[in-house]
């Protein structure tokens, strides 16, 4: 088959899914523009905001640690910019929602440098200990706090074996609409929730991807013909402490 | 009786004089009498429900959104905190959106009246989000006026002097 008979055979089959999605009322309409048929599909993914979000899913990323560089904080930066948290040059008490690590093999004098954040568990142990089930898991596998019921014990702080969760210790105001922080509550990534939701990326993937490294990959675990499943399937990663067996929805590929 | 046409006569002469003197308030600031004054959105014609409603059951439509959001995912405006903000709010003279610290906001105005404590700023913004803040920390944190205000009290310095020299022999 040429190159031709191809192209014709993907417009033949646009079309037909696309007719059959559509009914014959718009279909002169829609055929007259290229563009429409090709946009149609990817709109179908996105869901409604009225819709409650999928079990069938979950989110998930992989990190790629070879294209991660030393230098490179841009996936820290989007994330402050994105969801209002700074730092405070007070160590001590201020929020991280994710850090760059850096980790050398103290025989050979390798070196790698990687983000960590919330990991977000499939059985992760923030819910298993919070004593009002503010940490909660939702049904997507994103893992976030409930910060109306939140009582600011920091037990959850206690058992992430990631330390990916901070304590608001001041008083704020001027937060981000889309994401609400405040004194006395535990906080952590979301993995940009308020963004999945309408269907985008997570900040940090958006950065690393216009800065050109592309290091991280965000799609659904559980789509086998999403990118992120197909790598998970083709190349070996790895989660960070896998013995802890928390089936983690953040995978690091060259770890 | 004469008691009752006289009150009567006060309150119909408060409400004309009332009416007289506010005619070019109307539009920006409404008020029961003597209750909390707030203004209404310019441009919105309607609330997400009638006003007796919402007067007494916002709460729980807010609460019942919230959780729909946090643990759905739904994020549909009407009836969303946010949604709230977004229409109902007041700009000072600067054209400025006025937070909740201010008791003109829409909702500390009757918070205020009532001496109902509002929670939701603790953590949510007042204002619109206008995309440019980073949420920020007051400069001089809570803790460390507390410390001041102890520090030039010496009469309570010396007292707590006494007592952590007697918990630490």
């Amino acid at each position: 088959m040429n190159n031709t008979s191809l192209k014709d055979a993907y417009i033949e089959k646009t079309r037909r899914d696309f007719l059959k999605k559509a009914g014959a009322g718009v279909t002169t309409l829609a055929l007259a523009s290229g563009v429409t048929l090709m946009a149609y599909p990817q709109a179908a993914q996105a869901r409604k905001p009225e819709e409650p979000v999928d079990p069938s899913q979950r989110w998930g990323l992989l990190i790629d640690v070879n294209k991660c560089t030393e230098d490179c904080t841009a996936c820290v930066t989007a994330c402050s910019e994105e969801n209002g948290w700074k730092q405070g040059g007070n160590p001590g008490i201020d929020a991280q929602w994710i850090r760059k690590l850096k980790i050398k093999n103290p025989k050979s004098g390798h070196e790698q440098t990687f983000p960590v954040m919330c990991q977000h568990c499939g059985a992760p142990p923030c819910v298993d200990v919070c004593p009002t089930g503010a940490s909660f898991k939702r049904a997507d596998g994103i893992v976030l706090v409930d910060k109306h019921i939140c009582i600011g014990c920091r037990y959850c702080m206690m058992a992430c074996p990631y330390k990916a969760r901070s304590f608001v210790h001041e008083p704020l105001t001027d937060q981000k609409s889309h994401a609400p922080r405040g004194k006395g509550t535990v906080e952590s990534c979301t993995m940009c929730v308020h963004r999945v939701d309408r269907g985008d990326q997570p900040a940090c993937v958006e950065k690393c991807a216009s800065n050109g490294h592309g290091a991280l990959l965000f799609g659904d675990l559980n789509d086998p013909n999403s990118d992120i499943a197909k790598r998970l399937a083709s190349y070996p990663t790895k989660q960070i402490r896998a013995d802890l067996g928390l089936d983690t929805g953040v995978r690091y590929q060259n770890l | 009786m004469f008691a009752i046409m006289k009150r009567l006569f006060s309150v119909v002469l408060f409400a004309s004089v009332f009416a007289l003197a506010t005619p070019t308030q109307a539009d920006e600031t409404h008020s029961q009498g003597s209750g909390p004054q707030y203004s209404l959105p310019k441009d919105a014609k309607s609330c997400v429900r009638d006003t007796a409603f919402m007067r007494r059951n916002h709460m729980n439509l807010l609460l019942h959104k919230r959780d729909e959001t946090m643990h759905d995912g739904i994020r549909t405006q009407k009836e969303s905190l946010q949604g709230c903000i977004n229409c109902h709010v007041t700009k000072d003279k600067a054209g400025k959106a006025i937070k909740v610290s201010n008791p003109k906001h829409f909702c500390a105005a009757c918070h205020e009246y009532t001496a109902v404590k509002l929670d939701c700023f603790e953590c949510h913004r007042s204002t619109p989000d206008t995309g440019q803040d980073t949420a920020s920390i007051p400069k001089i944190p809570a803790h460390a006026n507390l410390l001041a205000s102890n520090a030039n009290n010496s009469s309570e310095a010396k007292a707590l002097g006494r007592f952590l020299k007697g918990v630490t022999q």
